[in-house]
């Protein structure tokens, strides 16, 4: 009977820790000192930061890009005064609350909010140790502490856009709660930044 | 049912929620001043106001303007809109005509937020109305000239 519920038991364990090329917390237990293992957690939602999901609407000039391989925008648009487009051609021009599915194929993305993500939030080609120094400064982050962090990161529904991205495109690796469980594990191992 | 409100009108349509505004808007209520030009929001034909707002009415979902303001190129009233209208006119803007209604609304809705836009503003707001006749020096124009207007 030993093997078979040890057998159900790696079963169940598995979706906590790996989903779709993203890590749970439990994967990095064996990572003895406390500090090596708040970054090894940190670079494993770094595959969730540097996703395209993420990355395309945290340009770090310009307008946003789109699709898996980032090309510019199209139509051309711009970041405009309130990070929402140009006056004229706002995002919710085209954007609304959620996906809506094209006639033939593919889809427009949407949801409520959607808008660029601040330019002291710049993310696309910056790297994992840069954007874990911005994520955590207060200045920078839109006054966020690390507990709100983890809230946004876990429960935010623009986030969680990013594992449901209509038709066309590909999902953020893993899921929102498997990232929300890596952000608490990296805040509660003291928040270290990579090297 | 959705309910919701055309150049003034009020309309209660039984119709499946997922029916774009654009072919609500041309087969159901017979205003066809708003044009079908890529169904994917390339191009802007189908532009109109929701709420005040540019909107592409090909992905707008008739379940998106329930209890809301849907205005069209027929219904479209105020200085501004006079302004632009008396200035594509002047200096002959369209040539086939398709795409115009839809820059129209572009360009009133930038008036009504910039008052007198730069040549930069202009291109920023009018780049996802697309001319197939190529008329964007005319379009530029005869903003500049609207402004103006408005400006007294």
């Amino acid at each position: 009977m030993r093997a078979p519920f040890a057998a159900v038991l790696a079963l169940v364990a598995m979706p906590a820790v790996a989903q779709d090329g993203l890590s749970g917390p439990d994967a990095f237990a064996g990572v003895s000192d406390q500090s090596q293992r708040s970054v090894a957690l940190f670079e494993e939602m770094g595959k969730v930061l540097t996703h395209p999901r993420c990355l395309n609407c945290h340009p770090v000039k310009g307008g946003p890009t789109q699709g898996d391989d980032m090309h510019p925008h199209s139509p051309p648009v711009v970041r405009g005064d309130a990070d929402f487009g140009a006056a004229g051609m706002t995002c919710n021009t085209c954007h609304g609350d959620k996906n809506i599915r094209l006639t033939g194929h593919g889809s427009i993305p949407g949801h409520e909010p959607w808008m660029l993500a601040p330019v002291s939030m710049g993310w696309a080609g910056v790297g994992l140790a840069e954007i874990c120094a911005q994520i955590k400064d207060p200045e920078r982050n839109g006054g966020k502490s690390l507990e709100d962090l983890f809230e946004h990161n876990a429960h935010d529904g623009l986030v969680g856009w990013g594992w449901d991205p209509g038709e066309g495109r590909t999902p953020a690796p893993g899921s929102q709660e498997l990232f929300g469980a890596l952000t608490r594990a990296w805040i509660d191992t003291g928040a270290v930044c990579p090297g | 049912m959705t309910s919701f409100r055309v150049n003034g009108r009020d309309h209660d349509l039984d119709i499946d929620p997922d029916t774009p505004l654009l072919w609500v808007l041309r087969d159901e209520l017979h205003l066809t001043g708003t044009k079908f030009g890529c169904g994917i929001a390339q191009c802007g034909a189908c532009t109109v106001m929701l709420d005040g707002m540019p909107r592409r009415a090909c992905v707008t979902p008739i379940s998106m303007v329930e209890g809301r303001e849907v205005t069209t190129i027929e219904g479209m009233e105020g200085p501004e809109t006079e302004a632009v209208r008396a200035a594509w006119t002047a200096i002959d803007v369209p040539q086939c005509g398709w795409c115009q209604s839809g820059q129209i609304m572009s360009a009133v809705a930038l008036l009504q937020a910039v008052s007198a836009p730069s040549d930069e503003d202009i291109d920023n707001a009018m780049a996802g109305n697309v001319c197939r006749c190529a008329t964007y020096i005319r379009i530029r124009q005869a903003i500049h000239d609207a402004a103006k207007v408005l400006e007294g």
